[in-house]
């Protein structure tokens, strides 16, 4: 396959980006889109140039570091992780437009490499239970009801990865939040921190400047885990809940 | 908490939710109250003098008007504030807009905030039109609302900002009513089909309800 790539190319967070135009040849429907760049920056590394920056970890869709917007969508055409996608869904002779999550809370920090760490900061302000560590508690003492469990692993599928925040029109964070919040509020082991779990996540999901939620459903068509836009709709509730339940 | 919530972007949209849910009830029992035009201006002119009586003898007169005008304004006020200050925040959440951009989102989902300014223009115009008569066109006559409304309707510009504003209307209920479902924490899978449903009856009925009117003047179904 021949392709031509246009990457979003910027040196540092200081300095104003642009698009950059490569050409690619020899390029195999068998590669993962991660690969095709892999090629690319060797042929950019053999000419002098600087290598596409780009985050990847484990390259098998469950880590979350990969994250590309290709052609306007987070992940690329299909519903999986960057690394995940194979050349074989693009065309030869295909251009295609390479970008990072945009967002204000993701500042870019060097070509296609975004800063995430309001993510983190989101979870620690309630994404966790409070547990004794050491030993392995025994597993019959806290029955968890099938349908909750299910539910809880449903939302638990989220790898944190943003894709919901870059497909936002308004930079939410919504999802990935409800997405936490509702895999530990269902469970007994979450249940102690119910209410300030989600008071303190969406607070501190405001605080990271994550803009708010239109309902426009870009984040859950865009999740590669399939986490559902009414993720959203049972954080609100728990919320609602929440306010009426702890005074602040 | 009355201040956790305003400062919450989740707090903030749930007041524009349960604002524009008041909204939706006030539009549904205003069409069917204005749907007595269609059976001349006796029973429309007595209809209007009722809701200056309603409530009696519990009521002072005018008071249950006034109490429904307040409500009403508030809502929209706290309506049109919440929308402001979160479309603010969401425009600089996203400040960098892709080079590859593609139509996202259905057209009523797109059009809520320039939907909305419309509708906050045509509410104004509206209240100045028919309650107070200031920029009526024929002469404002207190007491005779079939007269006045025939009088809006018998000028080009009367229709076409009534018909406009009614479509922008219908479209901002369609994605606003489900919106409003999904931020109070009301909508599920099972219960999505329902409330699109919903969503989509509230629009076209409370849309070619009022639409009638005027088309109804035009026609001289009215007059
Ligand atoms: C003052 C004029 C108005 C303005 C500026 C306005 C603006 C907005 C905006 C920007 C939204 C958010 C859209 C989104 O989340 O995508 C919204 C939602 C909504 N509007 Fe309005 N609107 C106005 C009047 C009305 C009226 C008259 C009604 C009643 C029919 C109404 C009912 C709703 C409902 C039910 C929602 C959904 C709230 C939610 O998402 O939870 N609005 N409006
Ligand atoms: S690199 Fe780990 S999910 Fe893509």
């Amino acid at each position: 396959m021949k392709l031509t790539l246009r990457v979003w190319r910027q040196k540092n967070p200081d300095t104003p980006g642009a698009m950059a135009t490569y050409e690619l040849d020899g390029v195999s429907q068998d590669m993962s889109f991660l690969e095709m760049l892999d090629v690319l920056n060797e042929e950019l590394i053999v000419k002098g140039e600087e290598p596409v920056a780009f985050d990847h970890d484990c390259r098998e869709g469950i880590c979350g570091a990969c994250s590309l917007v290709i052609n306007g969508d987070a992940h690329g055409p299909e519903r999986t992780t960057t690394c995940q996608l194979h050349m074989r869904s693009f065309q030869d002779g295909d251009t295609i437009d390479i970008e990072p999550w945009r967002a204000s809370a993701f500042p870019v920090i060097k070509d296609l490499v975004v800063d995430r760490s309001a993510f983190d900061r989101v979870i620690q302000a309630g994404g966790y239970i409070t547990a004794p560590t050491g030993s392995a508690p025994e597993a019959h003492a806290t029955p968890v009801p099938k349908a909750d469990a299910d539910y809880a692993f449903e939302h638990a599928e989220c790898i944190g990865c943003g894709a919901c925040v870059a497909a936002c029109p308004n930079g939410a964070a919504m999802l990935f939040t409800s997405a936490k919040v509702n895999h530990l509020n269902v469970l007994p082991q979450g249940s102690p921190e119910r209410e300030t779990r989600v008071l303190d996540m969406v607070a501190q999901m405001d605080a990271e400047g994550f803009g708010g939620c239109t309902l426009t459903g870009e984040c859950a068509t865009a999740c590669p885990k399939g986490i559902p836009l009414f993720s959203i709709t049972a954080m609100n509730k728990e919320w609602l809940r929440a306010t009426r339940k702890v005074k602040r | 908490m009355a201040l956790t919530f305003w400062q919450s972007t989740l707090g903030k949209k749930i007041v524009m939710g349960a604002t524009g849910l008041i909204m939706i009830g006030y539009l549904c029992v205003h069409l069917l109250g204005n749907m007595k035009i269609f059976f001349g201006p006796g029973e429309f002119n007595a209809y209007g003098h009722w809701l200056r009586v309603m409530g009696a003898p519990v009521l002072h007169h005018e008071w249950g008007l006034w109490i429904a005008r307040i409500v009403l304004l508030a809502s929209v006020v706290l309506h049109g504030v919440s929308a402001y200050q979160l479309s603010r925040r969401d425009i600089k959440a996203r400040p960098q807009k892709y080079v590859h951009t593609k139509p996202r989102a259905s057209y009523a989902t797109r059009t809520m905030r320039w939907g909305g300014v419309i509708l906050g223009l045509f509410i104004v115009w509206h209240v100045l039109d028919l309650t107070t008569g200031t920029t009526h066109s024929g002469g404002f006559q207190e007491g005779h609302p079939y007269q006045n409304v025939v009088d809006t309707f018998s000028t080009w510009y009367g229709n076409v900002i009534y018909i406009v504003a009614m479509l922008a209307m219908g479209m901002h209920v369609r994605h606003g009513f489900w919106s409003a479902a999904q931020t109070l924490g009301a909508g599920n899978r099972t219960r999505d089909r329902a409330l699109k449903a919903i969503a989509n009856a509230l629009a076209i009925v409370l849309t070619a309800g009022f639409i009638s009117i005027p088309v109804g003047v035009m026609t001289g179904v009215v007059s």
